[in-house]
């Protein structure tokens, strides 16, 4: 039984259905949370094609400095500022963001917690409309005079502040316009998700039966709430002083550029944990389902991932170490950066100590799940030296910088974002993917990526500042061209694997072998319903009587036991 | 057919209401930011003190006192739909509450014109730039709680969605609040 007489389809013409629907009403202005997930989640992935397109661009002008890029021409050095700072920009935002917190959020909360829909469809919609005005917004700044803003995904002013400096009247303040729109997006989704959480579970579920993917969600939305709103206040203060020349952030008027860099990273840091924490929630789901094992030490994950959220409020001013602040400052929040390792090394740790004498399957999500523990290490390492002051003066704003926060971004945002897809997939399409391509994708994927960031470790180390057009300007340098050429070429290979994941994302659609319900039986209440889920997910509103992490409980004969079966 | 989500509550406590209280909280950290900023710089700018003495002391005052009187009459008005079941009440005095953050606006159209009559403009110097900003965010709050007032009360007048008072009420209130803290940061302290 894969389907339920609930089940609506669009060419369903029944008479008197009263939430048959039609294609605007379905697609483009849905109320079911899923459906918004999807929009989501088909927007990151564009973006995030735009995204590494752009990268493909300014990477081909520092290995071929000056020469025309194939698919883009020639690359002026106003426009690779505009590249580098939209690339920043539309990853976190525009990638990072709606993939990992909205789109996963959307789909995963009311099916994992048991219940029908969001408690406020009507604004869950808004949310994304708003987003989609942001992202239009965002493209509308590529083409006005001036050209796109170039100051840097920061926007550190006064660059920033005045177009006598950035040279983009226009560009700078449609930026921040879009930003601030996708910031006002994410406000009012995420107080769907909070809202959703606490109030809308299925009876029986107790706060520590929650999966761990929706307390970690929401603890992000939390982190984000709190720590966004000095920022938004920042943003209109620098639109004005772009737009009609007050001088917040302008030392000739009496302003502080600093106050923007605290205002920023106040924000800026935590968001690294919004980022971060949905994905490890999906990494968490993925590994206790393909060990067969509990996830150890729930409750202590949930507490202790608490923890990184307050600890990661009081770490931002490590991005500013160069920056003039007092340096006892600086003494202090090199010492709360380097016990953030903490939390985050115990939630590791509980993740490896899942996998220890479990019976791992090495499914295509598993490899995502497996490879982001691994990779992420690398950029976990790497942040330690960052985060200590003295070491800083060193590494700061180099290549090494680079390399540091895109091994820890990558793994999060690709890797977890795949695990998720992957690992969701036959729930959102009904259709499972094939497995040879998604091994395909995986290991080009994996193998590029530590292509390009590898080189850039030790470029940053040799002392390659970021953010420069043409490095061989500098004699010592310029010799370091090989790798320069090595990374771009990875990078080239890191986009040709993804052909094999949009191939198989879109041929499974129609192609795919039918899933079932529960195709990784799996315990999690999002399992226990048709796939795909119909409008209202449930056939009947299901009763929780346990954890969602019992897998191989010993005297069983199946080795699940789903949330909804009374013992 | 509205979805289950809509009227569960695991939490006990209105859905509505944990909403407005995330939505207060959210707005908190944005005023917390922008209050965090004026109080840092005017600690590091003595100077800024003869500027905030061009500020109107009892325009404030008198705006601070049009406000609290406000908020009584939102209490007034929820206390009449949730517990007398009174729309027409409630009705009355939601718009009384209206009327006042009107009063409100005009005190501080006066107050604009005054000051950029004698000079006092948003780029004249950092102090101004943040009275500005800051009483204008206020301001377009208060806009906005209008408005939706003024949408509930012709619900509540029909009889309809009587708790949505005590949520307009506590957002209210969080604007007052804003005030109480603006006023003393942005006219008093000389």
């Amino acid at each position: 039984m894969s389907k339920t007489d609930h089940q609506v389809h669009p060419s369903d013409h029944g008479h008197g259905h009263d939430h048959e629907m039609n294609f605007w009403s379905k697609y483009i202005f849905p109320l079911d949370h899923k459906m918004i997930g999807l929009q989501y989640l088909w927007t990151g992935l564009f973006m995030a094609l735009v995204g590494g397109f752009f990268a493909y661009v300014f990477r081909m002008q520092l290995a071929f400095p000056g020469e025309s890029v194939p698919g883009f021409g020639h690359v002026s050095p106003a426009s690779y500022n505009a590249l580098i700072t939209n690339h920043g920009t539309i990853m976190i935002f525009w990638v990072a963001m709606p993939m990992l917190v909205a789109a996963f959020g959307n789909i995963l909360i009311p099916l994992m917690i048991g219940c029908d829909d969001m408690v406020f469809p009507r604004l869950n919609r808004l949310s994304y409309q708003i987003f989609f005005i942001s992202t239009v917004l965002l493209f509308v700044g590529f083409f006005v005079p001036g050209g796109a803003f170039g100051g840097a995904w920061t926007s550190y002013p006064p660059l920033s502040a005045r177009a006598e400096y950035n040279l983009t009247p226009w560009g700078a303040s449609i930026w921040l316009l879009a930003v601030a729109l996708e910031i006002v997006a994410f406000l009012l989704g995420g107080i769907n998700f909070i809202t959703t959480t606490m109030n809308s579970r299925a009876p029986g579920m107790k706060m520590m039966d929650i999966p761990i993917v929706v307390w970690m969600i929401n603890i992000a939305v939390v982190l984000f709430m709190f720590s966004v709103g000095p920022l938004v206040a920042g943003a209109v203060m620098l639109l004005f002083d772009q737009t009609i020349g007050t001088s917040f952030f302008v030392p000739s008027g009496g302003g502080d550029p600093v106050l923007w860099q605290h205002l920023f990273w106040f924000f800026g840091h935590p968001e690294v944990y919004v980022i971060l924490l949905p994905e490890m929630g999906i990494v968490a789901e993925i590994i206790t389902v393909f060990s067969r094992k509990k996830l150890f030490g729930y409750k202590m994950i949930v507490y202790t991932t608490f923890m990184v959220g307050i600890l990661s409020m009081i770490v931002w001013a490590h991005h500013q170490f160069i920056a003039g602040i007092d340096p006892r400052m600086a003494s202090i929040f090199s010492f709360t950066t380097i016990l953030i390792s903490i939390p985050i090394a115990v939630i590791f740790f509980a993740y490896i100590a899942t996998l220890y004498g479990g019976s791992i399957e090495f499914k295509v999500p598993m490899l995502w799940a497996l490879g982001m523990i691994a990779e992420f290490l690398l950029g976990g390492v790497t942040g330690i030296y960052l985060g200590a002051s003295a070491l800083d003066v060193y590494f700061h704003d180099n290549t090494f910088v680079v390399a540091h926060f895109h091994y820890t971004l990558i793994p999060v945002v690709f890797f977890g974002g795949f695990a998720g897809i992957t690992y969701w997939y036959p729930k959102m399409f009904g259709k499972m993917m094939s497995e040879t391509l998604g091994k395909l994708h995986f290991w080009g994927t994996t193998i590029f990526f530590n292509g390009i960031f590898i080189p850039l470790f030790f470029l940053g180390l040799a002392g390659q500042h970021r953010r420069i057009y043409d490095y061989r300007n500098f004699p010592d340098l310029a010799g370091m061209q090989d790798l320069r050429i090595f990374a771009t070429m990875c990078l080239i290979g890191l986009l040709i694997s993804q052909i094999p994941f949009i191939i198989n994302f879109v041929r499974s659609i129609k192609n795919g072998e039918d899933a079932g319900k529960n195709p990784w039986k799996a315990n999690t209440l999002e399992w226990i319903t048709a796939s795909p889920p119909p409008h209202g997910n449930f056939a009947e509103m299901p009763t929780v009587y346990r954890g969602p992490y019992e897998y191989s409980v010993p005297g069983r004969k199946e080795d699940f036991w789903p949330q909804n079966q009374p013992s | 057919m509205s979805p289950i989500a809509t009227t569960r509550s695991a939490t006990g406590i209105p859905t509505g209401r944990l909403a407005v209280w995330w939505v207060i909280i959210s707005e908190i950290v944005i005023f917390g930011g922008l209050v965090t900023c004026y109080l840092l710089m005017r600690l590091g700018n003595p100077e800024w003190a003869e500027y905030a003495s061009h500020t109107s002391t009892p325009a404030g005052a008198l705006n601070t006192l049009v406000l609290l009187t406000s908020s009584l009459f939102v209490v007034i008005a929820h206390n009449a739909a949730e517990h007398d079941h009174d729309g027409a009440k409630a009705f009355k005095f939601l718009w009384m509450c209206i009327a006042l953050g009107g009063v409100f606006l005009c005190v501080k159209a006066f107050e604009y014109t005054t000051e950029i009559h004698h000079g006092f403009t948003i780029t004249k110097n950092v102090f101004w730039s943040f009275y500005f900003i800051a009483t204008g965010l206020h301001g377009l709050h208060v806009i906005a709680g209008m408005v939706i007032m003024a949408i509930i009360s012709f619900d509540v007048k029909k009889g309809k969605n009587f708790q949505r008072v005590e949520l307009i009420g506590a957002y209210w209130h969080f604007v007052d609040i804003v005030w109480i803290f603006l006023f003393p940061l942005l006219y008093i302290a000389k």
